[in-house]
């Protein structure tokens, strides 16, 4: 089975963020970056499913040349090869634009399978992986707690709202985006890491990749969310406001 | 990326004091490369999710779940970095090493466990073990399947470790070896299967030798657990030796070369200390920069006020300048052992002597390195102020913890007495011209001062400093001699006032270097601050020591030309060290961690 993992290069969690002067992104320059968190949970599937299944890991990766450092991790941990699609400027493309070089550069591969995070960490559109499914003209399921694969057929448990999950079958090839937390990340060993460094990187550009076409949507500004505070009095007697809070924090909070 | 460290020809130990170096010549960690980064990232991982949440519990004395984390460490290939593959090991480079040191130095408990274990647990059989030895041992050792201790040290033999009373008797079939005696203070002493044990044969002081000896045998007993002031879970026990049968094939390397063994082995922790404390001072630092953030006083966080910024940015500088000496050095061990693996002829000799050149420097590190963590630790105290001295707080901790590496791998005493006792041992054996040297230096004094060529750049002009440090310790070096002639190593004072400026002027070619290495990277600013900041106090001290010991060496109208001669080579252009340390602060502040 050949499953190809899509992953992204994001600023790490900790960061603290700077906004470029012309709010277009933010400042770089003193990041330091690591594999988008629901990516790393993706590559640990498809890992654990050549572990089950037998075949080939391929770490697919979209981004400019310090997201190597990134690739190479994934091949540190298992994965067998990789293909880098060498962008500078990646925070220009559209969604559109991602799913088509991540298109490009699949078709010829045809994998059994393709796993992508559920969203980024940070742009967090949660739509590369739905988008990239119409154009490889195969089925997907989105947030994805469990993988299984049985006789060709795909079974999978999908988060929904509310505790409630959905069990799908599908047939392959597919491709699924995958929620943070649903396995154990292994660590990159570092006999791994060594080896990582014979393992074959397969540069292609965007042209390679077919060209990532015209944009169909902008990022217009990027910005720091303003915090509004309201504040809510409940009239009423003790058993009333009482109720009308647990209604708050029920639904609106959504912290019970 | 970084244009790596330019390979010079060999690089002779103490050489630094005669020869000056480019940015380019020196390592630093911008020369890391994306494998030791990636090293350093999976190492702080495994930190984070295995130790981090169980500092706790390792402080209460919980010694399975400490163990039980070496072990999985071993499946990341975390205690046996440079051990061949044939036997486990990652075989990696030494810098990989020091990056994984660094890693693991957030809590000094269990770098305890686990620097006793891969270090000098390991290091004897890996350098001395014979390819017996080693396919018993050293596997497992790699592997943590045995955990290993060293044991040295003995209730009235620590620093004078030559003086150990254990004995090793051979029995009457000439099978074995009995061994008797008490070993104290023994790191994993209450958690170890291998010990390396260190005795002398028939009591025979030229007898001195190691043997390894498994913890199972009838008669090893381990005493109780030492209640210490700090690396409170970490194992510290005495152990005992009971008439223990130690078969003659376990005796590592030759008999009565156990003094060669037990020294480079220090040699070699001396070394790894530097990366831990340096890891240390980085954590204590980030720790206690988002405390001063968060805490308010008068209205504001104390993070704003003047002399919480001087303590940032002095723990910081300070960091900066163990990390620089500390890569240096490795990047020189590794620069003179180009070409060198496990396959070499005589691998294990010439890995030792590789490290054994740069004793002098390995000292240095070891110095510099604990005490800048104990400033770093004591400094973070006082930013967390009452709160600092509670145990609930992290930074409590890291002080106790941080006062033992200023007592094992040698005092800090013993090594300043090595150090400058190892630097006149090579000119002794004209393995390092120092007497040119020092003769140059004096004639360079007497003539008159050739007039200053105009204003130097800040660059020029730390390089201009460094370059007079090392005259200071130069002109302090000869008038030693001069004065007491072989009975010099007596004069511990002196001694050790030559170690402080010789090892204050490495730190400051290293840090001026790095920076002007920084700057071409285009990533120079905070370093350049840092520098200037630090090379000036360094400086003060270099002058204030040697006038000290030439106090010391000489009398009336001599003395007075020399105090002249380190006036003269102390002065330097001024910096304002005040606004350039808030300048640096500021930049720490925002980041909450260290960073150039
Ligand atoms: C927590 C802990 C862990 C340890 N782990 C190990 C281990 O795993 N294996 C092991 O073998 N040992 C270990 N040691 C022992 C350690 O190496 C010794 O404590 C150390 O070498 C100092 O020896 P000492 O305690 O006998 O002090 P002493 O040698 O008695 O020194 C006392 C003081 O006298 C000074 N002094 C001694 N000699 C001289 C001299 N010639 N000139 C000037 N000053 C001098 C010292 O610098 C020191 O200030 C450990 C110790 C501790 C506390």
């Amino acid at each position: 089975m050949k499953i190809i993992v899509a992953i992204k290069q994001v600023p790490a969690r900790d960061s603290q963020l700077k906004i470029q002067s012309g709010a277009q992104w933010i400042e770089e320059d003193d990041l330091t970056f690591e594999i988008n968190e629901p990516d790393a949970y993706a590559l640990e599937e498809a890992l654990q499913l050549k572990e089950k299944h037998g075949g080939e890991v391929v770490a697919l990766c979209l981004g400019p040349a310090r997201a190597a450092s990134t690739i190479r991790e994934a091949l540190a941990k298992g994965a067998d090869r990789a293909i880098h699609i060498s962008e500078e400027s990646i925070n220009g493309l559209d969604t559109l634009a991602v799913a088509k070089l991540l298109a490009g550069a699949i078709k010829s591969e045809a994998p059994d399978l393709v796993l992508t995070g559920l969203q980024s960490d940070d742009l967090g559109y949660g739509q590369a992986g739905v988008v990239l499914a119409e154009l490889l003209g195969v089925p997907h399921a989105t947030i994805i707690m469990q993988v299984s694969i049985e006789g060709g057929t795909l079974r999978v448990k999908r988060e929904l709202e509310d505790g409630w999950f959905q069990f799908v079958t599908m047939p392959l090839p597919a491709v699924l985006t995958i929620q943070s937390g649903i396995n154990k990340l292994r660590y990159a060993t570092l006999m791994g890491i060594k080896k990582a460094k014979t393992k074959e990187i397969k540069v292609l550009s965007a042209a390679d990749a077919g060209g990532a076409g015209t944009a169909v949507s902008t990022l217009d500004r990027v910005y720091v969310p303003l915090r509004t505070k309201v504040s809510t009095i409940f009239e009423g007697d003790a058993k009333s406001t009482a109720a009308q809070l647990v209604e708050k924090l029920k639904f609106e909070v959504r912290v019970l | 990326m970084a244009t790596p460290a330019a390979p010079v020809s060999t690089i002779k130990g103490g050489a630094f004091l005669l020869e000056a170096r480019t940015p380019q010549e020196i390592y630093s960690p911008e020369d890391f490369t994306d494998e030791h980064r990636a090293i350093a990232k999976t190492t702080e991982e495994f930190w984070a999710k295995e130790v981090g949440p169980n500092v706790e519990a390792i402080q209460q004395g919980d010694k399975a779940l400490a163990i039980s984390i070496v072990k999985k460490s071993a499946q990341l290939g975390l205690t046996a970095v440079t051990a061949p593959e044939e036997y486990g090991g990652m075989e990696m480079d030494m810098v990989a090493q020091m990056v994984v040191a660094e890693a693991l130095s957030k809590d000094g408990s269990y770098s305890g466990w686990h620097g006793a274990h891969a270090g000098i647990g390991t290091t004897p059989v890996l350098l001395w073990g014979t390819p017996a030895q080693k396919e018993k041992y050293l596997t497992k050792l790699a592997s943590a399947e045995l955990i290993g201790a060293y044991c040295l040290s003995e209730p009235q033999a620590g620093s004078d470790a030559l003086a150990a009373k254990t004995r090793a008797d051979l029995s009457a079939d000439g099978t074995h070896y009995i061994l008797n005696g008490q070993k104290m203070w023994i790191t994993n002493g209450g958690g170890a299967d291998l010990y390396t044990v260190f005795a002398k044969i028939n009591g025979e002081k030229d007898k001195f030798t190691a043997f390894l000896v498994e913890r199972a045998w009838p008669g090893v007993q381990p005493g109780h657990e030492e209640k210490k002031m700090g690396i409170k879970g970490s194992s510290t026990t005495a152990v005992y030796f009971d008439n223990v049968k130690v078969p003659v094939e376990n005796v590592l390397g030759e008999i009565g070369r156990g003094h060669i063994i037990a020294f480079n082995v220090l040699n070699l922790g001396r070394l790894k200390l530097g990366p831990f404390a340096v890891g240390g001072s980085k954590n204590v630092l980030a720790i206690s920069i988002k405390y001063a953030k968060e805490r308010m006083a008068f209205g504001q966080p104390i993070a704003n006020f003047g002399l919480m910024q001087h303590k940032i940015a002095e723990m910081a500088i300070k960091t900066f300048a163990a990390e620089s000496m500390t890569y240096r050095v490795v990047g020189d061990i590794e620069n003179n052992l180009k070409g060198w693996s496990w396959k070499s002829e005589n691998a294990a000799n010439s890995y030792l002597k590789a490290v054994e050149e740069f004793a002098a420097e390995c000292s240095y590190i070891k110095v510099f390195a604990s005490e800048t963590l104990d400033y770093v630790v004591d400094e973070g105290v006082q930013i967390h102020g009452g709160y600092g001295y509670h145990q609930d707080y992290a930074v409590e901790r890291a002080y106790r913890d941080s006062r033992i590496n200023r007592i094992f791998e040698g005092t800090s005493e013993i090594n300043r007495l090595l150090a400058t006792g190892t630097l006149l041992k090579r000119a002794l054996r004209g393995q390092l011209p120092l007497v040119a040297a020092v003769k140059a230096l004096q004639a360079e004094l007497m003539a008159p001062p050739t007039l200053s060529a105009g204003a130097l750049s800040p660059a020029e002009e730390e390089n201009r400093m460094a370059a007079n440090a090392k005259k200071l310790a130069l002109l302090c070096l000869g008038a030693a001699y001069q004065r007491f002639m072989d009975k010099v190593e007596k004069e511990q004072e002196v001694m050790a006032g030559i170690t402080d400026i010789a090892m204050n002027a490495f730190a400051i070619e290293s840090v001026s270097l790095r920076a002007q290495k920084l700057a071409a990277l285009g990533k120079g600013e905070m370093a350049a601050a840092m520098s200037a900041v630090f090379c000036r106090e360094a400086m003060d001290l270099c002058e204030q020591t040697a006038k000290v010991v030439l106090s010391a060496c000489a009398e009336g109208d001599t003395l007075r030309i020399m105090l002249a001669s380190v006036k003269r080579l102390a002065k330097y252009e001024p910096a304002n060290s005040i606004g350039l340390r808030r300048q640096i602060a500021e930049k720490l502040i925002v980041a909450e961690k260290y960073v150039l």
